[in-house]
C-alpha cells in the first residue's frame, strides 16, 4: 500500500466522523466563498444535497415534467458526454448540472440574467456511470430531472 | 494572450438569440495523476465565463474540474436585436482570461 492510498484513507475516515467535521468544513471555507464570487466550497461538495445547499439553497427538488434533460444513454467516452437541458419553466434563474457519481458532483451551474430562455448545452466529463441531475431554479423554487448515462470509459481518473 | 482561444457565434432568431461558443481550455479536473511521476496534476480549469450585451450580463456559467477539455457551451436568451454586440469572457482558476466580441447575426 502506497502512502497515496493511506492517504485516501485517512481522508475517508475524516470524512466519515461525519457531521461535526463538515460544519467545521463549512465554518472555514464560508468566508472565502463571500470573497469570489466562484461558489468553492459547493465545487468542493463530494455529495449532491450537499453542494445543492450550498450553490442553491436547498437539497429537495420537485422533479418536473417540464425539464428536458437530453444526454446519450450510453457514453463511449466519460471525457465528453454532451448535455443538453430546455425547460418550458418561466423566469428561469439558474441551471445546474450535477453527475452524481463524479468526485465533484457539480459540473457546471448557468446563472441568467433577465430574458433567460431555459436552454443551456455543454459537454461534461464523467468518471463512471452516473445519474445526471439537472436542477432548475425558477422564481425561488427548485425543480429536477435526472437521466442514468452508462459510462464505458471514464473521463476523470488518470 | 496573443492566440484566441474563443469561437463566438450568436444569431437572433424570432427575438431569441441562440448563442455557442467554443474555448481552447485544457480543462484539467485536478484529481489525474502523472502516469510517470504518481503526482497529482494540478487542477486548471475556467471556473467563470460571463456573457454581456448591452451592459447587461445574460448569463454567468460557473464551472468545475467536471466539464469537458475545450469546453463547448451554447444558450439563449430573449432581448437583443441583430447587430448588437455580445461579449462573452473566462476566467480560469489560475487567473488567466481571455475575451471576445460578436455581432450577433
Amino acid at each position: 500500500m502506497s502512502i497515496d492510498m493511506q492517504r485516501r484513507l485517512f481522508l475517508r475516515g475524516s470524512l466519515a466522523a461525519g457531521a461535526m467535521g463538515l460544519a467545521i468544513g463549512a465554518g472555514l471555507l464560508a468566508p472565502r466563498a463571500v470573497l469570489a464570487a466562484w461558489p468553492k466550497q459547493a465545487f468542493e461538495a463530494k455529495k449532491l444535497p450537499e453542494a445543492m445547499q450550498v450553490l442553491l439553497g436547498g437539497d429537495q427538488a420537485a422533479k418536473s415534467g417540464d425539464i428536458k434533460l437530453k444526454v446519450p444513454e450510453i457514453a463511449e467516452n466519460g471525457a465528453v458526454v454532451p448535455v443538453k437541458v430546455s425547460t418550458s419553466i418561466e423566469n428561469v434563474e439558474s441551471i445546474t448540472v450535477f453527475a452524481v457519481n463524479n468526485p465533484v458532483p457539480l459540473v457546471s451551474s448557468f446563472q441568467f440574467g433577465e430574458g433567460a430562455v431555459g436552454l443551456v448545452a455543454t459537454r461534461i466529463k464523467m468518471g463512471k456511470t452516473s445519474d445526471v441531475v439537472a436542477v432548475v431554479k425558477a422564481g425561488g423554487k427548485l425543480y429536477s430531472a435526472s437521466e442514468t448515462v452508462k459510462v464505458t470509459i471514464g473521463g476523470c481518473g488518470g | 494572450m496573443a492566440k484566441k482561444t474563443i469561437r463566438l457565434k450568436a444569431k437572433e432568431a424570432k427575438g431569441i438569440t441562440t448563442v455557442k461558443a467554443l474555448m481552447e481550455h485544457a480543462m484539467e479536473s485536478g484529481n489525474r495523476k502523472d502516469k510517470k511521476t504518481g503526482k497529482k496534476i494540478p487542477g486548471h480549469f475556467i471556473q467563470e465565463v460571463v456573457c454581456e450585451t448591452g451592459g447587461k450580463t445574460v448569463m454567468t456559467a460557473l464551472w468545475g474540474g467536471g466539464v469537458s477539455k475545450n469546453p463547448y457551451l451554447s444558450f439563449q436568451f430573449k432581448g437583443a436585436a441583430k447587430g448588437d454586440v455580445l461579449k462573452l469572457s473566462w476566467v480560469d482558476n489560475q487567473g488567466n482570461s481571455d475575451s471576445l466580441e460578436a455581432k450577433i447575426r
